[in-house]
């Protein structure tokens, strides 16, 4: 079973339909010991930092995902859950994160222009492409030209360049895809992202990580 | 750098898609959940549904229409007409959709906006403003009045005033729609769609007028908006999403050419 982990943070519903739409099969829940059964765990979410940190806690689930990425199961963090992974995220005045990846996430500038001096806005909010720096097994089948649908405000920056698999422009060039051992992770909403999104939520359930 | 987003726009009442021309003699033109896919799969960035039920009893309806919407495609998709109430967004929200859009029912309570952004975040939260160019005023001082109920009631709130306090209330998006240009096919109303583009923070829709892509390119340069509202040009196969979307990428305007 995969489980997609509910911990009050925004509507985890779409994640479920693309996953049926796709023939598989998830659980929403916010029961620990079903996340530490299920053969795959999800970990999207929407809203802020603060608050989301409080449910995982209050939930008992902060441990089960860590332990997740432990043992080795594949693991999908979408959006927050993206930003949450990280050590220390800049959102509700600073708040400690779960540190399955070395780093921070960050508020971006509100003082971003474009190659032609336009103000660049915040959310950063619409179809944008990735640059891949290296292949992974949950992007086969993506390619350059393919757009992904992104909501957000803040954006996960890891500590380790190898750690990041794609980059995507928005002012700067951020981390929109981190990748190590069994964790794969996206700033972008695949369940929203249309053929390309679809396609790597399908390499994620078919995945072994070496 | 972010695409243009193209956004076909359905108006469903009881269950059917119509396509009011100016509000006016709409004429039934097919099923929301298959118009959807449709649209889906011939590469719109986003779709927006206007429910124009007349009825609040019958807003059972357009949720299950939601609800089908959300389990065929695969993009984001917003809600607006008939969402007067926190409840109502909820409903929505949980039915599958991405973003519900608020226009006179914000213009009745403001705060409708801001409960909305707290509850379910401002990325949910669309403002739809329809507008129509009137004389300046002390009361009206950048010429263009909201007004509601398709144009008929003038609501004596000056346009750009009403953008910014909708962005101070939370919404995070407006979605701007000129009553004059609407239906009339001969092109989006720029210079509002500038005025209002160049002062907020939040991006902008442009909508009504659509006609030909050139139309597309202007607002979305000139215009200064992050998207563009089509509706007949697509509806009634003068036009695909596609040869809309080449012609933009030919004039050097950034879209998604791959879906």
């Amino acid at each position: 079973m995969i489980a997609i982990v509910d911990y009050d943070a925004g509507n985890l519903t779409s994640v479920a339909r693309a996953m049926a739409h796709l023939g598989y099969d998830c659980d929403i829940t916010k029961d620990e010991t079903r996340i530490r059964n299920a053969e795959r765990v999800i970990f999207p979410g929407v809203g802020a930092a603060g608050s989301a940190m409080a449910s995982l806690r209050r939930l008992g689930l902060d441990r089960a995902i860590q332990d997740t990425f432990a043992s080795g199961k594949p693991l999908l963090g979408i959006c927050l859950g993206t930003q949450i992974i990280m050590g220390f995220s800049e959102e509700d005045g600073g708040t400690d994160c779960l540190g399955v990846v070395d780093g921070r996430t960050r508020l971006f500038s509100n003082k971003m222009t474009d190659a032609a001096g336009a103000h660049l806005k915040i959310p950063h909010m619409g179809w944008n492409r990735i640059r891949l720096s290296g292949s992974h097994p949950v992007l086969d089948g993506i390619a350059d030209r393919d757009e992904f649908y992104f909501v957000h405000s803040y954006y996960p920056d890891p500590d380790h360049e190898d750690q990041v698999i794609g980059r995507t422009e928005h002012g700067i060039a951020f981390a929109s895809v981190i990748g190590t051992a069994n964790l794969i992770a996206t700033q972008f909403h695949p369940e929203k992202s249309g053929r390309p999104g679809l396609t790597l939520l399908k390499n994620f359930c078919e995945w072994t990580p070496c | 750098m972010l695409s243009k987003r193209i956004i076909p726009c359905l108006d469903v009442r009881e269950g059917k898609t119509t396509k009011g021309i100016k509000f006016e003699n709409n004429v039934d033109i097919g099923d929301p959940v298959e118009m959807a896919k449709f649209y889906y799969e011939a590469g719109a960035d986003e779709l927006v549904f206007y429910d124009i039920t007349a009825s609040h009893e019958k807003r059972g309806i357009m949720i299950d229409v939601v609800r089908r919407v959300a389990e065929t495609i695969f993009i984001p998709f917003s809600v607006g007409g008939g969402i007067r109430t926190k409840e109502d967004m909820r409903e929505v929200l949980l039915a599958g959709a991405e973003k519900i859009s608020v226009n006179s029912a914000a213009v009745k309570n403001p705060e409708i906006i801001s409960e909305g952004a707290k509850a379910f975040g401002s990325q949910c939260v669309v403002l739809g403003m329809d507008v129509k160019q009137v004389e300046k005023s002390d009361k009206i001082p950048s010429g263009y009045e909201i007004v509601i109920n398709g144009g008929r009631t003038y609501m004596g709130m000056d346009a750009l005033a009403w953008a910014k306090r909708g962005q101070e209330l939370g919404a995070g998006e407006i979605c701007l729609n000129s009553i004059d240009a609407d239906g009339t096919r001969e092109g989006y109303e720029l210079t509002l769609t500038e005025l209002i583009s160049e002062n907020v923070d939040i991006p902008v829709i442009a909508s009504g007028g659509a006609g030909k892509p050139e139309h597309l390119a202007d607002v979305l340069t000139q215009g200064k908006a992050d998207a563009a509202l089509i509706a007949s040009m697509t509806h009634y196969g003068h036009y695909t999403v596609a040869e809309i979307k080449s012609f933009l990428d030919s004039a050097g305007i950034k879209v998604r050419m791959s879906w």
